[in-house]
């Protein structure tokens, strides 16, 4: 089982796409070597416009680019991608619905050096409430790299959460990705998980704890944030006697909220993993962020409990 | 010469008088920044840009966008003037369903080229498009209206700075210095003169006119093709042509009454 760097694939999937069509460009704010856009200017610096530190102008900039028929890539931090471009994303990009996709990589608390500055713990929240963004966040990097195509050939704006850190490829080789599709990545009767990006591995490790102690529980990888149909998370629960949501992110706005929208008046007990209304903080490590958050595989083994006592 | 100015200053009384019909009394509209804008925009319009009304999407036109949004009367006057749209759409401004939304919307409108009216926001997008038009090949120009109270916005000096690090040869911003915001004289809060030298400063080519003179108007727009990214500070009146409006900050977004609307549609008669 290869294990991958989500930001390499980002990059090396970009220059794959650069060299099919001549139309893909790509715009950083001084942060390629983060971001990995820098590959893609080594390939085709044409292509490539450095914005330096001015991320509202970069997102309007893209948004030009995209009115003369281009596919932008725009890339930072998630913080600044998400935030310091908020309203430039909303009105330049979104309101026209233009093929811009804002690539923000450190997601979640995967800078853990940085502090809460440069943690992006309520980026989906506010890309999510943009009428028509689409929001993609993948768990591996056989799903970054076909997120990375999906979000070039959607005609409309796409928010990318990219996280940091190295993990191993947990896609089904045969599994085509599909934007708006959740899936069952285990199977499980007694319980549902359904987790986004770094958390769907610690789901699947809380499902091989679970299993030792008799309970099966189901993981639903879901890698698309929005569009996410309801009926198609409520067929995800069916038969299990309980549900858990696990995201890196706050709870307010994120997976949880999806899904619990999604399944309300449903009347099974529902835990949400996530971070609490709190801001992130710098550690020594991402394990350490992780712990303190409680956002561990036995954090979710542990909600997966407490829900089922409450079924 | 002298018969292509007095078309275009016909032109120009003509929009003022679709931006007054558009209005109406009684009710708010921006009467000020439409106003002022009138001359530079005929300008453009009806003699320097390349663009077709009944191809909107031709790839090698010319781009107009306008960054100050609010002012969107005077572009639908023009694009309907030039048949984009049906004249009759003027009398639906700003209601539900229309095409003319209080700011520009290019997926409602033909001719708008893109969604501006969060101050900033159109320097930006102007310099992206002219990036995206080199690395075609094509030849258009970018046209961009920026409002002397959109100066404030930090965006405006983020566009300055790329334009000129990418030589975007083929943008022309034109500044409509009227002098007012929407809560007074600019001068009275974060007072954005000189602009001249600011934009100088920031790599600019500036050439600074009288923006309802269309001689000068006409002049600029043709210097301007010499190499850029250009910069035309046009000194203009807020509410140019509407006697009552003229540097009254009441009339950035005001009302007019029954009276003024006539008086203000009388004076503009052909």
């Amino acid at each position: 089982m290869a294990v991958q760097n989500l930001s390499e694939v980002y990059g090396r999937t970009l220059v794959a796409l650069g060299a099919e069509n001549p139309n893909v460009v790509a715009l950083e704010a001084d942060l390629g070597k983060s971001t990995m856009s820098c590959l893609f200017e080594a390939a085709y610096p044409q292509r490539h416009f450095e914005m330096s530190i001015a991320e509202q102008n970069m997102a309007s900039f893209a948004a030009g680019l995209a009115l003369t028929g281009k596919i932008a890539f725009i890339n930072s931090f998630a913080v600044f991608a998400t935030g310091r471009a908020y309203d430039q994303i909303r009105t330049s990009i979104g309101i026209p619905g233009l093929n811009v996709t804002v690539v923000g990589t450190c997601a979640g608390l995967s800078d853990f050096g940085d502090g809460s500055t440069h943690q992006a713990i309520e980026d989906v929240a506010i890309m999510r409430a943009i009428p028509g963004m689409t929001v993609i966040e993948p768990c591996d990097g056989p799903e970054m790299a076909a997120a990375v195509r999906a979000a070039a050939a959607h005609p409309g704006p796409v928010y990318l959460r990219v996280h940091r850190a190295d993990w191993p490829d947990v896609t089904p080789s045969d599994r085509a990705f599909v934007i708006g599709q959740p899936y069952v990545l285990r199977q499980g009767s007694d319980a549902v998980v359904f987790a986004a990006g770094a958390m769907v591995h610690r789901a699947l490790e809380a499902a091989e704890t679970l299993t030792g102690e008799g309970i099966a529980l189901r993981v639903v990888n879901v890698p698309t944030l929005k569009p996410v149909k309801d009926a198609d998370l409520r067929a995800l629960t069916e038969g299990v006697r309980a549900i858990v949501t696990a995201e890196e992110h706050t709870i307010n706005g994120g997976l949880g909220s999806v899904v619990c929208l999604a399944l309300r008046g449903d009347g099974r007990p529902v835990e949400c993993v996530a971070i609490q209304d709190v801001w992130g903080q710098s550690a020594a490590s991402y394990g350490d962020l992780v712990g303190h958050y409680r956002l561990t595989a036995g954090d979710i083994a542990e909600a997966v409990r407490i829900a089922l006592r409450k079924a | 010469m002298d018969a292509t100015i007095a078309f275009l200053e016909g032109k120009a009384r003509a929009l003022r008088r679709k931006i007054v019909r558009e209005i109406g009394w009684g009710k708010k509209g921006h009467l000020g920044g439409s106003c002022s804008a009138a001359d530079l925009v005929t300008a453009l319009y009806f003699g320097k840009m390349r663009i077709d009304p009944r191809n909107p999407g031709w790839p090698d036109r010319d781009r107009f966008l306008l960054s100050k949004g609010h002012g969107a009367l005077v572009q639908y006057a023009a694009l309907a003037e030039l048949g984009f749209f049906p004249e009759a759409e003027l009398d639906r401004v700003k209601t539900l369903g229309s095409i003319l939304q209080g700011h520009p919307d290019r997926k409602l409108c033909p001719g708008i080229e893109a969604n501006t009216g969060s101050l900033g926001h159109g320097l930006s997008i102007a310099c992206g498009i002219a990036a995206g038009l080199r690395l075609d090949g094509r030849k258009s120009k970018v046209y961009v209206l920026v409002g002397d109270g959109e100066q404030s916005e930090g965006q405006i000096w983020e566009a300055a700075m790329a334009a000129k690090a990418f030589k975007l040869d083929n943008l022309v911003a034109i500044l409509d210095r009227n002098r007012l915001q929407a809560m007074g004289p600019i001068v009275e809060r974060f007072d954005s003169n000189p602009h001249a030298d600011k934009w100088a400063a920031f790599g600019w080519r500036v050439i600074e006119i009288d923006g309802h003179d269309m001689r000068q108007i006409v002049g600029a727009l043709d210097a301007a093709d010499q190499g850029g990214p250009t910069v035309i500070v046009a000194n203009t009146v807020k509410g140019k042509g509407i006697a009552f409006a003229e540097n009254n900050p009441a009339f950035h977004n005001g009302v007019m009454t029954k009276e003024q609307y006539e008086q203000a549609l009388a004076a503009l008669a052909a």
